[in-house]
């Protein structure tokens, strides 16, 4: 039986000056589901969720959000989402509690359960205690809690999250997606979120794989996983170009190198590895085997990994983060 | 009732946030009081009775009451270029909030703030040899709070075409100072060579001031310091009907460029 497609994106494309930011990508998301949207950096991931919240238009074709259009019906489709930017968007000035009393009065939040609710989101991310405090003297984890806490707040149908999880400690991580999920389940809460880390992608029942504006992959997890042809076999020698020639040459392994490591696909992974360190004639330093992850999955279609790049990305939010700081003083 | 609500929450926050920063606030009076000091007693006695029983002080103070209120008010559109440097001007974008509602919310705070900033200069007047009869009050309020609208219509629109703090210092700079020098503040403007005349006759600053000069002075000295156009002198019907068609004019731009901003 066919479900009903809450989120429906038909050859989008968004261009600045002389980049093109998404290209003509089309996508569904059904009803009630985690749609993940993994990419690096400036894969245009942000600039989908924007354009879907309405706050940038697309330079050609459309979506939809719970049947509205994004473009002709804005304020429906703003009445129907909730948004955790990437960027921080609060209020610094004002206490953790009017920045959430703020929001439920602009998403009409009924005066009944707000006091309610903003006690239950603010419990969430443990930030009750000090919802009296002005947000500027928050720690930066801190103030990405109350910006998670924010948007849940209203029950949107749909949740926009766009790297929710950025400089949360591990355990501010389990619980939010302790809620998210039971908001899922509760509400029928539809949750959209573009993410760089491999595990929380896998709570997703749908993954999007952008890179450079295109949708290069989407399927679930398992096949996903399933396009990677058996374990991963991760090799360093004291040698590693030798060996990469010696393994082409001998078994017609394409291995790619990263990180002064050699690392290549093989079924029954297990087996291999005693032939490998009897045949091999570079001397092996270590050698491991994995089970495939995402991030294996993204390394195939796109020939890059995802970690270093997200690594890059974090490093340039901090450094952005110290630069507004300055400015402010 | 949706813009209702939408109008009360953005104008209340501004509210608040002014209110959390007090001390920044009060820091705006010290200039117009630093000037009604300096300049009002400094050239009273140099210059002389301006108008039957009107001294440079007298004649200044509803000029500077007119200031703090044009400059409170204009200045209230830099908390849209700070909302949009911290990010938080999304987090209004995105609302379900009308953006008509966004840009009069907005428009209201910054004029309420102007005239609470202006009624607080009005309690210095007895200190520059100023009674005011409390008749005077429910005219005198309304007519600042009105000219306040004004004037945050033109700031919010300005702002919300300039994307950084740097340019917007500019543009204060380049037309609040002028709009103000050019009103009538500091000098009575019926006397002042040709080109002036037109830059002063077409700055809607001009009649912001009259009408609050007008009623604050009384009825006698308005023949002898009113604006006058084509030997016409203007009343303060005619003035305040010339600020609220700015006014108007003002809030639909501004109304129109937050619906489109993205
Ligand atoms: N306002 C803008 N003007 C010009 N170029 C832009 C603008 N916003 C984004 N871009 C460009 O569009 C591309 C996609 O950016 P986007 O923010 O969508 O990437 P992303 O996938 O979210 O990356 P990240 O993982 O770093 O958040 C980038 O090359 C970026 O430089
Ligand atoms: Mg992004």
């Amino acid at each position: 039986m066919p479900k009903s497609h809450i989120i429906e994106v038909k050859n989008l494309v968004k261009k600045y000056a002389k980049l093109v930011a998404v290209n003509d990508i089309s996508f569904a998301v059904e009803e009630g589901e985690v749609f993940g949207l993994l990419g690096p950096n400036g894969a245009g991931k942000t600039t989908v969720i924007s354009i879907l919240c309405t706050l940038s238009k697309p330079t050609s074709g459309g979506a939809s959000i719970n049947g509205f259009d994004i473009v002709r019906q804005r304020s429906q489709v703003r009445q129907s989402i909730g948004l955790v930017f990437q960027d921080p968007s609060l209020d610094e000035q004002l206490t953790a509690l009017e920045n959430l009393e703020f929001h439920s009065r602009v998403y009409n939040v009924p005066a009944s359960v707000r006091k309610e609710r903003i006690e239950q989101v603010l419990g969430m991310v443990e930030l009750w205690e000090r919802r009296r405090d002005i947000v500027k003297t928050f720690s930066g984890g801190m103030k990405r809690r109350l910006e998670l806490a924010r948007g849940l707040l209203h029950y949107p149908k749909v949740l926009f999250l766009d790297e929710p999880t950025l400089g949360l400690d591990p355990q501010t991580r389990r619980r939010l997606w302790e809620f998210i999920l039971n908001l899922r389940q509760k509400e029928g809460t539809t949750v959209f979120l573009t993410t760089h880390y491999m595990d929380e992608a896998e709570y997703a029942d749908h993954i999007a794989v952008m890179d450079y504006g295109q949708l290069i992959a989407l399927d679930n997890p398992e096949r996903l996983k399933g396009t990677v042809g058996g374990d991963v076999i991760n090799l360093s020698t004291v040698d590693n170009q030798k060996a990469q020639a010696e393994l082409k040459e001998r078994y017609q392994i394409q291995a790619g190198s990263d990180n002064e490591q050699l690392s290549f696909e093989i079924a029954n992974g297990d087996r291999f590895i005693p032939t490998l360190i009897r045949e091999l004639d570079t001397e092996i330093s270590s050698i491991s085997l994995r089970r495939p992850t995402l991030d294996d999955v993204f390394l195939k279609l796109t020939g890059h990994r995802l970690r270093d790049e997200a690594a890059k990305g974090e490093l340039k939010d901090i450094v952005r983060q110290l630069g507004r700081r300055q400015r402010r003083r | 009732m949706n813009h209702l609500r939408g109008i009360y929450t953005i104008w209340y926050r501004d509210l608040l946030r002014v209110w959390r920063d007090k001390l920044r606030m009060a820091s705006f009076l010290a200039f117009p009081l630093l000037f009604l000091v300096v300049f009002g007693s400094g050239l009273s006695s140099t210059m002389g009775m301006l108008a039957p029983g009107v001294d440079f002080s007298k004649f200044m103070f509803p000029g500077i009451i007119g200031m703090t209120v044009l400059m409170t008010s204009f200045m209230s559109g830099v908390s849209i270029v700070w909302d949009r440097e911290f990010g938080f001007l999304k987090e209004v974008l995105v609302a379900p909030v009308s953006r008509v509602a966004v840009a009069a919310g907005k428009t209201l705070g910054g004029a309420t703030i102007a005239l609470i900033q202006g009624c607080l200069i009005l309690l210095f007047a007895p200190l520059f040899g100023l009674t005011l009869s409390p008749g005077v009050l429910p005219q005198l309020l309304p007519t600042m709070f009105l000219v306040a609208c004004a004037l945050s219509a033109m700031g919010i629109f300005l702002a919300s075409l300039i994307k950084s703090l740097e340019a917007h210092q500019a543009v204060v700079q380049l037309l609040m100072f002028p709009m103000i020098f050019l009103s009538g503040v500091f000098f009575p403007v019926d006397n002042v060579p040709a080109w002036m005349n037109v830059l002063v006759k077409i700055n809607p600053a001009t009649y912001s001031v009259d009408p609050i000069r007008q009623l604050m002075l009384g009825p006698e000295s308005a023949s002898a310091l009113g604006i006058t156009i084509f030997g016409h002198t203007m009343t303060i019907g005619e003035d305040l009907m010339i600020v609220a068609g700015f006014g108007l004019i003002m809030i639909i731009l501004a109304m129109w460029s937050f619906g489109s901003q993205e």
